[in-house]
């Protein structure tokens, strides 16, 4: 087993700051994506929108470990994995409603988003696709040797991918410091996992002798002591790891999806695997004044809400300039 | 003039661009130590080290995948894939992500990438390792696509390629490694979307690239001798094309023959033929014949492989034909 980290090391009062911080950003991430889907319904953000309600605990606690220069490459289920990684939120609010403001220049929307500046190489659209970018981007912070990681963000749905097989065997083969981050949500798109995949994740990586670690995705504390033993080590060491994390997805594989394929017993138990509340639960057990918290998310209102009304006031894309972008000059 | 094998061009170009730039690194299978499978990274494993020659698994999505990841985070990857086949293995790779991540995010990034592909056929390698699917890339928007058919011009588009800042499929026929041809000292990057006219004539023109073009020099010369001139255009790049120089050796020749290896049907002469028919129609004084591969998967054996290869003859015969 890993040695402890500097930060689960620390006194109380460290880690409340730790979970208070968790826990603004996993509400960010809940309240865009709550915009989001409000939006959506009205016909403000158009095409298919996945969204992370239920698994942000995941990039939250991975990215307190990270910085800019470390690379993630996100999954169609991958808002939560863009802001937490920093992506622009003007940016990221006026791509997902398509205008020329948008991160994107409204090219790419929700599936195909990315920020150079910060890290974040790209969402992708494709279940698996941003297996191999993540590893080729480990390789290159290997051979840059610069101390840099990547994370390839993925859901338990890619599991069955030949291209997983393959960046795992090459990540250890070559020892390349990439985290192969697995939030395990029980489902693949419209099909519970275990119709698709008879192995074990665990079992998957001990064959390539890549270090394995589980954590309790309703616990963000649980998840970001268990990421920063992997990413300490990682830094050091420039080994692969594999993250797997238990988590639930609270909304269907796209927005819109009714869902009718899943257990309505398994529905109703979602409200007690919500790792947003578990966290407030347990600051406020630990004191923290919950009407703090409570302007915490009318500060996360109005950030949000200066987002979607510059983004409603921002220009739709023009076409020329897109077509003329096809390659880089 | 120095001769060089086509191959070795290649090899030198390779050499040339990692002695120029740090950041420009090899990927692919056998490339190493074993000096590629076609020997066209010999020594560049020696020179440059195991951290710029990457020896892969056999994996080629993973080779071209991290390749992208690679060229995204601040490299230059070349990736061999061994035969232009296995494409379809790195075809998400190819597609999906290199071609479309420039355009998709907003111009924020690019993706500096090379894949190298063998493609052709004529060694009785069957169905798999001899097809020419270049027309399936130069359909894909947001990637290159170029076909060099001399050592100079081998040399001199893939130095332009490794430089350019999108991702290219440079395809090399097998059957030219071996053929020596000029070398300048200094040879030069060759611009993309440029044709070379191979040879000027007044009555056909035929525009071909890659390996095709040493069969449509003897169909030319044959030709000659029934009193038909024949100029013949190498395209050298099919993504882009140079439309202009075809457009203006058809309003001097008002004949047009497209002549490739590759399957004819939905092919590089498909999008020439129609483009022609369009912007060249006032010019045309016959039909524009295509001559490729027929629709079929390449056969194994050799007298079935050789029936089925486009060759000189069935070039003249188009020739005469658009002549008639």
């Amino acid at each position: 087993m890993s040695k402890k980290s500097p930060a689960a090391a620390a006194g109380s009062a460290k880690t409340d700051d730790t979970l208070l911080a968790c826990y603004r950003a996993m509400l960010r991430i809940r309240k865009v994506e709550q915009r989001l889907s409000k939006l959506f319904a009205d016909k403000e953000v158009p095409g298919f929108i996945h969204l992370s309600i239920g698994q942000e605990s995941v990039p939250v606690a991975i990215s307190r470990h990270l910085r800019d220069s470390d690379t993630i490459a996100a999954t169609h289920r991958g808002h939560g994995q863009a802001l937490a990684k920093g992506i622009d939120l003007h940016g990221f609010v006026a791509e997902m409603m398509g205008r020329e403001s948008g991160i994107c220049r409204g090219r790419g929307g929700s599936m195909h988003i990315a920020e150079a500046k910060v890290g974040m190489l790209g969402a992708n659209g494709i279940v698996g696709g941003g297996m191999s970018i993540a590893t080729g981007s480990a390789l290159a912070h290997k051979l840059s040797g610069k101390g840099d990681i990547a994370v390839c963000y993925f859901g338990d749905g890619a599991l069955a991918e030949g291209i997983f097989h393959e960046c795992l065997n090459l990540a250890a083969l070559w020892s390349l410091p990439v985290l192969f981050a697995c939030e395990n949500n029980g489902w693949g798109e419209f099909s519970r996992t275990d119709r698709q995949f008879c192995g074990k994740l665990a079992q998957l990586a001990g064959a390539f002798d890549v270090t394995y670690r589980f954590a309790n995705g309703l616990d963000v504390a649980d998840v970001t002591q268990v990421a920063g033993e992997l990413i300490d080590v990682m830094r050091v060491d420039r080994r692969p790891a594999v993250l797997e994390c238990k988590v639930e997805r609270f909304h269907g594989h796209f927005e819109g999806d009714p869902q009718k394929y899943r257990d309505p017993a398994e529905l109703a138990a979602l409200a007690d695997k919500d790792p947003l509340a578990h966290a407030r639960l347990a600051l406020e057990r630990a004191g923290v004044d919950p009407a703090s918290l409570d302007a915490l998310d009318a500060e996360l209102t109005r950030e949000i809400e200066a987002a979607v009304d510059a983004a409603r006031a921002a220009p739709q894309p023009d076409f020329a300039s897109a077509r003329a972008d096809v390659y880089a000059h | 003039m120095e001769q060089m094998r086509f191959g070795q061009a290649i090899g030198k170009a390779l050499a040339d661009a990692m002695q120029a730039d740090p950041t420009v690194i090899l990927f692919g299978e056998d490339i190493g130590e074993a000096g590629g499978p076609f020997g066209v990274t010999r020594g560049l494993y020696q020179t440059f080290g195991a951290a710029r020659v990457l020896d892969f698994p056999i994996s080629e999505a993973a080779i071209v995948g991290t390749a992208v990841g690679a060229a995204l985070s601040g490299y230059r990857p070349v990736a061999e894939i061994m035969f232009m086949d296995f494409c379809t293995l790195a075809m998400d790779a190819i597609v999906n992500q290199a071609a479309k991540a420039h355009f998709m995010f907003g111009g924020q990034t690019s993706v500096p990438l090379v894949v190298r592909a063998p493609h052709g056929g004529g060694l009785n390698a069957g169905a798999q390792h001899s097809q020419c699917l270049e027309a399936w890339f130069a359909h894909v928007p947001g990637l290159h696509v170029v076909c060099p058919a001399t050592p100079a011009d081998a040399y001199g588009l893939l130095r332009t390629a490794i430089d350019s800042p999108n991702p290219v499929l440079y395809i090399e026929n097998k059957a030219l490694y071996a053929r020596k041809g000029d070398m300048p000292e200094m040879p030069a990057a060759i611009p993309f979307g440029q044709a070379r006219i191979a040879r000027a004539g007044r009555d056909v023109t035929v525009v071909t690239y890659g390996a095709a073009l040493y069969q449509a020099e003897a169909a030319a010369q044959q030709a000659a001798t029934l009193g038909i001139d024949v100029e013949v255009i190498d395209l050298r790049s099919l993504q882009p094309w140079d439309e202009a120089s075809v457009l203006a050796s058809l309003s001097r020749t008002h004949r047009l023959v497209i002549f490739h290896e590759a399957v004819e049907a939905f092919g590089v002469g498909a999008e020439i033929a129609a483009r022609m028919a369009d912007v060249g129609f006032d010019e045309l004084d016959a039909p524009i014949v295509r001559v490729g591969a027929p629709f079929m998967p390449t056969p194994y054996s050799p007298d079935l492989e050789h029936a089925y290869l486009p060759n000189a003859a069935r070039l003249l015969a188009a020739i005469e034909r658009v002549m008639l």
